[in-house]
């Protein structure tokens, strides 16, 4: 079932790319293939593939229970917050809460996590930043 | 002749005081990275590409860094496979099946020591069969057109879909995927603007360090989401890490053997490691199990696979480096590496950069040594390292992968970009598909559409251009056995798995 879905899904999207290449501004004189036919090209293998996964799937893979599932969304939500956070907060402080979260996710106690994730945001911060002089996003303290 | 006097340059340029320190630091990087579960080859070089950009490294030098990481890698996965029963990386996985039998009766020390001389041998001859067949490789590889280069890329992509995953169905919509996502941009030689829906971002195409990092780390990260709160700590003594010399001499002809196969495995561009590993564990069963001892600890259990992936691992290199098609997930990474720093390696590559590349294999040599020495007289040091639980590690691994990311692009949507790519893996991985195909195709992409628009212009839009050379019939040829030949191999096996 999983593999039936994944496929009708890919389907859609690679036949929406195979039009899409119908969309590119092409100039006078090209090459005799031209930018259009390649995208055509691989958008079928992947139409094509897709549609033998719609047709002939494999046995469901197993999933996590619901509980977990929501879990490994809810991380994912972490990380697009996080990089929304990069800016407004900084590097290590945005850096320092999502590594407690992950980590206390992961088993650490509640208590433990923080330091954690505190330790893990300055010291990426003192390797990258101060050591190597690579830029990370400066938050309203400087770092 | 010729080739040991490029050699010697090499060495000379190998030997500087800064390349040796780099090779001594990638070794044993590479070591705790192959070491810890979780944190494979491919995701260790991907995440340490940054550390590469912020040295300020010239390519030579990041280069040695990263290949040290890679060969360090190699070595370092055994040692958990060993002591955990838990391979630090997918090549290491075949080392468990005897690793940790000989563990549990007290003889860990052995099976390390052992294990650390088998992956020498092999990454060492490796090494040297680089240095014979990358040149005449690359002699070959020159006398390529475009023709005979899209039909390489076709043969690339075959043997990989054929090996890297069950279904091959599943293995061309992933090489369909990479190609198609590496459309995304600016066509060069038109101008036109390819699926950027308006995004500035999207100009030049799909970081495929991106990519990367965000099919390995972010989706592997996910993954202990998932499985939390396995975790075993060493329960294991690991005692005197020496192997009596009558074992060493009882397992030397496992490990010539083990290197032959995987040497052959690692340049065929396909599953590199892994598929050494894998055959050279099988092939030695076959071979010397005649006491039915495999399984149970058995010495040469330990070194064929041993042997096996780390001379696939300086095998997978030829490709790589001679015609530009990485043999591996971890060798693609380092093409990434490469073309990042505007570097494209193919037969130009010999001809042109010969510091370079024989600077590199100089390195290989020196870096095999030093960790042989890391990984027997010093390997207690990895050992505790271990003890590191995933719910320290694995935020940090995320959260380097986001500083590296953020430190090489400056921008919040390749951020973005990466995150989603690390939930495309996770999908992909829980389906079955192979990532490797994914990232060679956004590798790639540009490159095979470049070769086979430019066969076209030459033969006025005539197809029969790419079949019309014997060179690129015979690649033709290899990349259908390639995509054909596992699922009749796979029909030949099946009966006597099941025996066995």
């Amino acid at each position: 079932m999983s593999d039936r879905v994944f496929g009708a899904v890919f389907l859609v999207l690679a036949l929406a790319f195979i039009a899409g290449a119908s969309q590119f501004d092409v100039p006078r004189f090209v090459d005799p293939m031209g930018p259009k036919g390649f995208p055509r090209m691989a958008g079928a293998a992947v139409a094509l593939s897709s549609l033998y996964m719609l047709l002939r799937p494999d046995p469901n893979p197993s999933w996590p229970d619901r509980r977990r599932l929501f879990e490994i969304a809810f991380v994912v939500l972490v990380f697009i917050g996080y990089v929304y956070a990069m800016k407004p907060i900084g590097f290590v402080a945005a850096t320092a809460i999502t590594a407690s979260f992950i980590s206390w996710r992961l088993g650490s106690r509640p208590a433990i996590a923080p330091v954690t994730g505190i330790i893990i945001g300055f010291s990426i911060y003192a390797v990258f930043h101060l050591a190597l002089g690579l830029s990370l996003a400066k938050g309203p303290w400087g770092f | 002749m010729e080739t040991i006097t490029l050699l010697m340059g090499g060495f000379e340029q190998a030997l500087t005081p800064t390349n040796i320190a780099l090779a001594v630091f990638g070794s044993i990087l590479g070591t705790i990275i192959g070491a810890l579960p979780g944190l494979g080859p491919s995701n260790g070089v991907a995440i340490l590409i940054p550390l590469a950009f912020a040295f300020g490294l010239e390519p030579t030098a990041a280069l040695i860094l990263m290949t040290s990481v890679y060969y360090g890698a190699m070595y370092g996965g055994r040692i958990s496979s060993i002591l955990l029963n838990m391979p630090g990386d997918e090549p290491a996985l075949m080392t468990t099946l005897d690793g940790y039998p000989m563990a549990k009766q007290g003889k860990a020390g052995e099976a390390l020591a052992l294990s650390g001389l088998a992956s020498f041998f092999g990454a060492f001859l490796a090494t040297i069969g680089l240095v014979i067949a990358g040149p005449l490789l690359a002699e070959v590889a020159f006398l390529f057109g475009p023709a005979e280069n899209f039909a390489l890329y076709a043969m690339a992509f075959a043997t990989l879909g054929g090996l890297a995953s069950r279904n091959q169905g599943k293995a061309i919509f992933a090489a369909g995927l990479g190609l198609s996502l590496a459309m995304i941009g600016l066509d060069g030689p038109t101008g036109s603007t390819r699926y950027t829906g308006g995004h500035l971002h999207l100009m030049e195409g799909v970081d495929f360090l991106v990519a990367i990092v965000g099919l390995f780390a972010i989706t592997e990260v996910l993954m202990f989401i998932e499985h939390q709160g396995k975790e075993s700590a060493i329960g294991i003594k690991v005692g005197r890490i020496t192997a009596p010399i009558k074992t060493v001499w009882h397992c030397t002809g496992t490990m010539i053997r083990g290197t032959a196969i995987g040497f052959i495995a690692g340049v065929l561009p396909g599953a590199g490691a892994s598929l050494g590993s894998f055959l050279a564990y099988s092939v030695e069963k076959r071979i010397s199990n005649k006491e039915n001892t495999f399984g149970k600890g058995d010495p040469r259990g330990v070194a064929a696979p041993e042997a096996g992936n780390n001379a696939a691992a300086g095998g997978a290199l030829i490709p790589m480096l001679t015609l530009g098609i990485p043999g591996s997930g971890t060798t693609a990474v380092m093409l990434a590496l490469l073309m990042t720093m505007n570097i494209t390696p193919g037969p130009l590559l010999f001809a042109e950069k010969p510091d370079l590349v024989w600077g590199l294999i100089a390195a290989l040599f020196i870096a095999n040594i030093v960790l042989l020495i890391l990984n027997i007289p010093m390997v207690g040091i990895f050992v505790r390292l271990l003890m590191v639980p995933s719910r320290i590690l694995m935020p940090l691994v995320a959260m380097v992968a986001f500083a590296g990311i953020y430190s090489i692009s400056g921008s919040l949507f390749d951020i973005g970009l990466m995150v989603a790519f690390g939930v495309l893996g996770y999908i992909l991985r829980k389906l079955g598909i192979p990532a490797v195909p994914i990232i060679l195709g956004i590798l790639l992409g540009n490159q095979m559409e470049k070769h086979l628009r430019r066969a076209l212009t030459i033969s006025d839009g005539e197809l029969a251009i790419l079949w019309s050379s014997p060179i690129s019939i015979s690649l033709w040829a290899i990349a259908i056995t390639g995509l054909i030949a596992p699922l009749l191999l796979r029909r030949y096996l099946r009966p006597r798995n099941q025996k066995s």
